[in-house]
């Protein structure tokens, strides 16, 4: 039986990118750190190997551009629901190119390959939150309404709503879902702001997780054949708070990850992976 | 279906038709002895003049299952002559179902008929349509006749579904879902319920699941699928998919395919969507849905919001505006009322009616019993079916053998029509349509949810104002056939109210019934023959709460003060998004609180009494994205029967009309909500302010603050786009006049007590206060902010008696914010007392005037007791120079900074207001201890270039006896040369004229005055 909008959560693929050198230093970032490129390179050889092995999807890994010095973190390169992958056009100048790669990789996937080919639009990835009944889109540095629209007329079964971010990079730089129905945000009052909004907009209901950092609010969420509920999320060491609340949900499979290095140059757990299930609908 | 009996029996019958016509000539239709000329007239185009009577029996022919045609019409028979209709319905297979209703059947008739027809008994979700002269689809109004609703051309309908349950799983037979679901498919072939490609192979199969059955090679050949249409785009890719999936049903039953459909299709983010086109503010292009859940606002496809039916406390439409009055959200102090622009005048009443019927049909237990009649103003719309609540009850006694039907091969899904046939213009559904189904005026894109409106449209618009405008004068017309065009303009605003939610307070004014407009022109006229005519009607009022709460009230006050002096500034730099959210901002993180999973659902709460502290922030809140106008309405709360609510009403320059609005709340029974409540009253002052700077900000726009009455529900004002000009901040001079006559035919109570004014001034000046404070923390002006604000601000009486009311009115003006206490302006309070607790809210009014910045305004009400005919004049109050009694030191200064910091450009003016009061000394001392019932209320304003007239009329019955109270104001704008005194004599003078029969019992002079005209201006 055809069904739509089932599984949330349910994903076979997934699709990475190796990180290159210039990460270290061209990265875009709001605070000017350091970078530990070889922390950052075990950082992510362990994320990825939490999908390959521990999780078991089939792991689709580009490799780096050194010329696009962000491009580890896919998620804003595309949107995929269901059997359609939009290719965003990023926000940030530097980061359009990462686009090509990705389209090519998810063509390969036999996805509905839908571009945004408006100059005026942009979009990132990391502002778009899918709640498995319909989709947020951040307002933000990188994301503009433009950007939304071409994003609604992708997925037009969804209601796809508004949201300004008015601090923090992305949208879901200070939230995630973390099971359905399940909004895991962060508790600055830009974050509760928003989650309020998200909540006026939506005709769903919503249940919310409020961990004390935003950043830990990203996390990812599956659900998983023989392993259920599975969250990735923050580790003790980065934010001990938050790891704590996450540990008190008892129904999900929990795997801390770290993302200490990444986090640097603003990438979260989403960031660095674009989730497709290729069993999705028909 | 019966598409033939019907082209059979119109063959027949003309002439036997027309003899019985002769004979039965001057009865019921005095208008039109003959209806062929009149239901066609030559414009409409398309005719069908030789179908236009029909015998009875025919119409058994045409359907035989309908008894109840017979049973209406056959008494009739012999005796007077009944007129017989032809109708054409458009059903949901495509097909035509002709049939024949007496012309003045009422719509519930042709419903039922088509119902009986349709075999269908779960009808409650479904509905008739009619196109109207513009194209529009209109919803036929069960209750009214039939001939009333068409007034033009042929008598062609479609029966669709009005009411798209959200979980169609509920529903109890087949046949009603199969209803749906070819409502569904049409609404997705239209490109009306946007879906992507996946979903449309999906829906695509199970349609072909269960029209055609098992996927059979052999039998259905291999392009059998190309027969139907899915999308509004069909491709091949698309059919090979759906054919793909049809396979895979072998076995499934088409009442099983149909369900699989419809849960698809009711996950649909735009499952039963009704869409509107509006504007917001600043013209940008939007669309309204309507839908089960509540009011959704998209732009250019994306949702920018959402209120649910929890979240509105009234709608209403004036013209061409459509309103919706939010409750205030967690943090949020105040209600506000957002306005949208619709194309014309009619889009703003079908979306109105729309919003009723939705929020009647899917929120409400029951439907609302229609207000009374009897000596009300207008008919009073309301959804009179069944709720959806009532529906699911009534089928589930359903008991009949699930009816056999026949899902035929819908003709229709092989041509690429929409479900009427017809062209379409301005209707939304052609927003999502593809363009090819639109005229040329409008360019969408395919699949667009959301389209943009063309230039035409303005033309329209404007065309549509001026149709408004001219209407009026037309009013007391007999509904003339051949001025299709206006047949309903009279209706210039509706509003509902849903109180509490699920409890809904209509109130409207309606155009359609001759009569009664008649009879409120009887009694009001216009000063000029301006479009400006405004009917209300009033209702509800039920109040349980004691007068005892009303003390408490005052404590609240003055707490409220002090929290909000305690307040800090104005959160800075608000975004539009915050603002578009009518909710506060969050509250800081909760650290203690557990880190659990919550539920989110904070949509339907309260503010709490402590957390009005942070109502300041919230007032900085405006949604200028999408928000026409932003009101904020004071919250009214009227404990106990006393309740009213103070309303000032700011018009700009963004809408050519400026709307009063009145609030009314009911009071809780409990009285910690009353005090929660009376705090809330504080924050009108605070919004008026708040306005006055954002338009201070503008340059030289009017603000006209009105104060309505509380107790009447719908009021109105309009303010013309002359008298905005007018009054120019800095410049100009209002002056308000207000003359209130009241007719008291019994010795109810009436008294103005000088206490009261004197301890009012406290209470007052503690309000104040706090909207300064309030003030302060806006710091971002509204921008091009809509419009007018109307406050509803109740004081309760104080521990003296118990006051019946008492209104405030103030105007703020910009200008004046450098003024000291004056800022406020003005404020009159009338308290009736009446020994009982009870107070009758009609009478409680009183009228207050309000002037703005550099106006002198003038106020004169009177009230007239019958007993005595004599006007006594007895100046109760003077108050020179500054309007507040009661200056708090504090609060002087407050109010200056908080008003520099939201406008700095603010012209200095320095006004100076008198206030004076004749009243007539007759007091009513009878003990009224009922508390009378409202029957109706309206607001009616006129204008001249100079002047603007409100007039609101009230009526009660108290003891068995009735009232009927007006209360005039007369707001006289003008330079300073004008001579007031003449015009409050004329203006006593005409209200004498125009009400001989009353008399004058107060009269209230405001007037404010400008001393310092060095202000600078802009």
């Amino acid at each position: 039986m055809a069904g739509l909008m089932a599984g949330f959560g349910h994903y076979t693929h997934a699709v990475v990118r190796g990180i290159p050198a210039s990460l270290a230093k061209e990265a875009l970032r709001s605070n000017p750190v350091e970078v530990d490129l070889a922390a950052a390179h075990r950082e992510h050889e362990s994320y990825v190997e939490v999908l390959k092995t521990k999780l078991g999807l089939e792991v689709v890994e580009l490799p780096a551009d050194e010329s696009l010095p962000d491009c580890v973190f896919v998620e804003d390169a595309a949107v995929v629901c269901g059997d359609t992958a939009l290719i965003t056009r990023p926000g940030a100048e530097s980061r359009r190119r990462e686009a090509e790669v990705m389209k090519g990789a998810l063509k390969d996937l036999n996805l509905n390959i839908v571009e945004m080919t408006d100059e005026n639009a942009t979009l990132d990835g990391g502002d778009v939150l899918f709640t498995g009944r319909e989709f947020f889109v951040g307002l933000s540095k990188r994301t503009n309404q433009r950007g939304a629209e071409i994003l609604a007329d992708a997925f037009k079964d969804y209601a796809v709503s508004t949201v300004p971010v008015l601090e923090g990079l992305h949208l879901k730089s200070f939230c995630s879902m973390g099971g359905p129905g399940l909004i895991v945000i962060g508790s600055s009052e830009p974050a509760q702001k928003a989650l309020k909004i998200m909540q006026q907009m939506s005709d769903h209901r919503y249940d919310k997780l409020t961990v004390p950092d935003d950043l830990a609010a990203n996390c990812i969420y599956m659900n998983l054949p023989n392993k259920g509920h599975v969250l990735l999320h923050c580790t003790v060491e980065e934010y001990p708070e938050s790891a704590k609340v996450f540990e008190k949900l008892k129904d999900h499979m929990l795997i801390p990850v770290s993302n200490m290095e990444k986090v640097k140059v603003d990438g979260a757990l989403t960031c660095c992976s674009v989730l497709i299930n290729k069993k999705a609908n028909i | 279906m019966t598409t033939e009996s019907g082209a059979d029996s119109e063959a027949k019958q003309p002439q036997e038709n027309k003899e019985t016509e002769k004979a039965k000539a001057k009865a019921a239709e005095p208008t039109s002895p003959q209806n062929q000329p009149e239901e066609l007239p030559a414009a409409a185009g398309h005719s069908t003049p030789a179908r236009k009577e029909q015998e009875p029996q025919d119409e058994d022919l045409v359907s035989h299952r309908s008894s109840t045609s017979r049973l209406s019409r056959s008494p009739l028979r012999g005796v007077k002559k009944v007129k017989i209709m032809q109708c054409k319905v458009t059903l949901l297979d495509g097909s035509d179902y002709t049939l024949n209703v007496e012309k003045r059947a009422k719509g519930q008739v042709l419903f039922d008929k088509v119902c009986e027809h349709l075999n269908l008994l779960e009808k409650d979700y479904f509905g008739i349509t009619h196109r109207d002269v513009e194209n529009q689809k209109n919803w036929l109004d069960p209750s009214k006749e039939l001939k009333k609703q068409i007034r033009t051309g042929p008598w062609n309908f479609a029966f669709n579904v009005k009411f798209y349950p959200p979980d169609p799983s509920q529903l109890t037979e087949d046949i009603t879902r199969y209803y749906l679901c070819l409502q569904l498919r049409d609404d997705v072939v239209s490109g009306r319920l946007p879906c992507s490609f996946a979903t449309h192979t999906v829906l695509g199969s199970y349609t072909v699941q269960s029209e055609l059955g098992d996927y059979d090679p052999e039998e259905l050949g291999s392009d059998y699928i190309s027969e139907l249409r899915f999308a509004p785009n069909q491709t091949k890719e698309l059919e090979e998919k759906v054919m793909e999936l049809h396979k895979t049903y072998k076995g499934m039953t088409p009442a099983d395919a149909e369900i699989h459909f419809l849960e698809n299709a009711k996950k649909l983010s735009m499952y039963g969507v009704d869409l509107h086109h509006a504007k917001d503010s600043e013209g940008v292009e939007i669309m309204l849905g309507v839908c089960a859940s509540g009011l959704l606002i998209y732009r250019d496809r994306l949702r920018i919001n959402r209120f649910a039916w929890p979240k509105i406390l009234k709608i209403s439409y004036k013209r061409n505006n459509f309103y919706i009055k939010i409750r205030p959200g967690e943090f949020e102090q105040f209600e506000s009322t957002i306005g949208f622009k619709l194309p014309n005048h009619r889009a703003a009443k079908r979306l109105w009616k729309v919003c009723v019927e939705h929020h009647t049909f899917f929120r409400l237990v029951s439907p609302e019993a229609p207000p009374k009649k009897f000596l009300s103003l207008g008919s009073k719309f309301r959804y009179s079916g069944r709720t959806q609540a009532q529906t699911r009850r009534a089928s589930s006694q359903i008991i009949r053998p699930a009816p056999f039907f026949e899902r035929s091969s819908s003709k229709r899904y092989n041509m690429s029509r929409s479900l009427d046939g017809a062209p379409i213009m301005e209707n939304h559904e052609t927003l999502m349509k593809d363009s090819a189904s639109d005229g040329a005026a409008k360019v969408i894109a395919k699949g667009d949810i959301i389209t943009t409106v063309t230039t035409e449209k303005k033309a329209e618009e404007e065309k549509a104002e001026q149709e408004d405008a001219q209407m009026d004068p037309v009013v007391t017309a007999e509904p003339v056939v051949s001025t299709p065009l206006r047949h309903d303009t009279k209706t210039d605003s509706e509003q509902t109210d849903f109180a509490f939610d699920g409890e809904m307070t209509a109130t409207e004014s309606e155009a359609d019934d001759d009569s009664e407009m008649r009879t409120q022109y009887s009694f009001i006229r216009r000063v000029k023959g301006e479009n400006v005519f405004i009917k209300h009607s009033n209702l509800m009022l039920e109040d349980t709460s004691p007068p005892s709460e009303m003390v408490k009230h005052q404590t609240n006050i003055s707490e409220l003060k002090r929290s909000f002096l305690e307040t800090g500034d104005s959160t800075p730099g608000l975004t539009e998004w915050e603002k578009r959210l009518s909710s506060s901002p969050a509250r800081s993180p909760r650290t203690d609180e557990p880190p659990m999973i919550e539920p989110l659902d904070t949509e339907d709460e309260e503010p709490a009494g402590e957390e009005t502290k942070e109502v300041v922030e919230p007032k900085a809140t405006k949604a200028p994205g999408y928000l026409v106008k932003y009101v904020v309405d004071s919250i009214t709360t009227s404990s106990g029967p006393h309740g009213i609510s103070l309303s000032t009403t700011m018009d700009d320059d963004v809408f050519m009309d400026g709307t009063l609005r009145e609030v009314e709340e009911k009071t809780p029974d409990s009285q910690d909500e009353v005090s929660e409540r009376s705090m809330l009253k504080v924050s009108p002052r605070t919004v008026i302010q708040e306005v006055s700077q954002a338009i201070s900000d503008k340059k030289g726009t009017l603000i006209i603050l009105k104060d309505a009455e509380d107790k009447e529900e719908g009021k109105e004002t309009s303010a013309v786009g002359e008298e905005e000009e007018l009054v120019v901040p800095g410049e100009a001079e209002a002056q308000e006049n207000e003359v209130s006559e009241t007719v008291k035919e019994d010795t109810s109570v009436v008294l103005e007590a000088k206490t009261t004014i004197v301890k009012m001034p406290s209470l007052q000046m503690e309000i104040k206060t706090d909207d300064m404070t309030q003030i302060k923390g806006t710091g971002s002006p509204k921008k091009a902010m809509a419009s007018w604000i109307s406050d509803e601000a109740k004081t309760e009486a104080s521990e003296i008696i118990s006051v019946l009311t008492k209104e405030v009115k103030e105007m703020t003006a910009p200008d004046a914010l450098q003024q000291k206490a004056e800022v406020f302006t003005f404020r009159e309070f009338q308290t009736e007392q009446s020994k009982s607790s009870v107070t009758q809210i009609t009478l409680s009014e009183s009228s207050t005037t309000s002037l703005a910045v550099s106006t002198l305004g003038w106020v004169s009400s009177s009230q007239k007791t019958s007993d005595e005919p004599e006007e006594k004049e007895v100046v109760t109050t003077e108050t020179e120079a500054v309007p507040e009694p009661a200056p708090a030191e504090s609060t002087g200064p407050m109010i200056v900074d908080a008003v520099d910091a939201g406008t700095k450009e603010t012209p200095v003016v320095h006004t100076e207001t008198k206030t004076i009061t004749y009243e007539s000394a007759e007091v009513d001392t009878n003990g009224d201890v009922d508390p009378g019932v409202l029957l109706s209320a309206q607001t009616i304003t006129s204008e001249t270039t100079s002047t603007t007239t409100t007039t609101h009329i009230t009526k009660t019955v108290k003891g068995g006896i009735s009232e009927t109270r007006i209360e005039k104001r007369i707001v006289i704008t003008g330079d300073a040369d004008i001579d007031h005194d003449e015009a409050l004599a004329q203006a006593i003078k005409e209200a004498k004229e125009q009400h001989p029969d009353m008399s004058v019992t107060k009269v209230v002079v405001h007037k404010e005055t400008e001393i310092t005209p060095e202000e600078g201006e802009d």
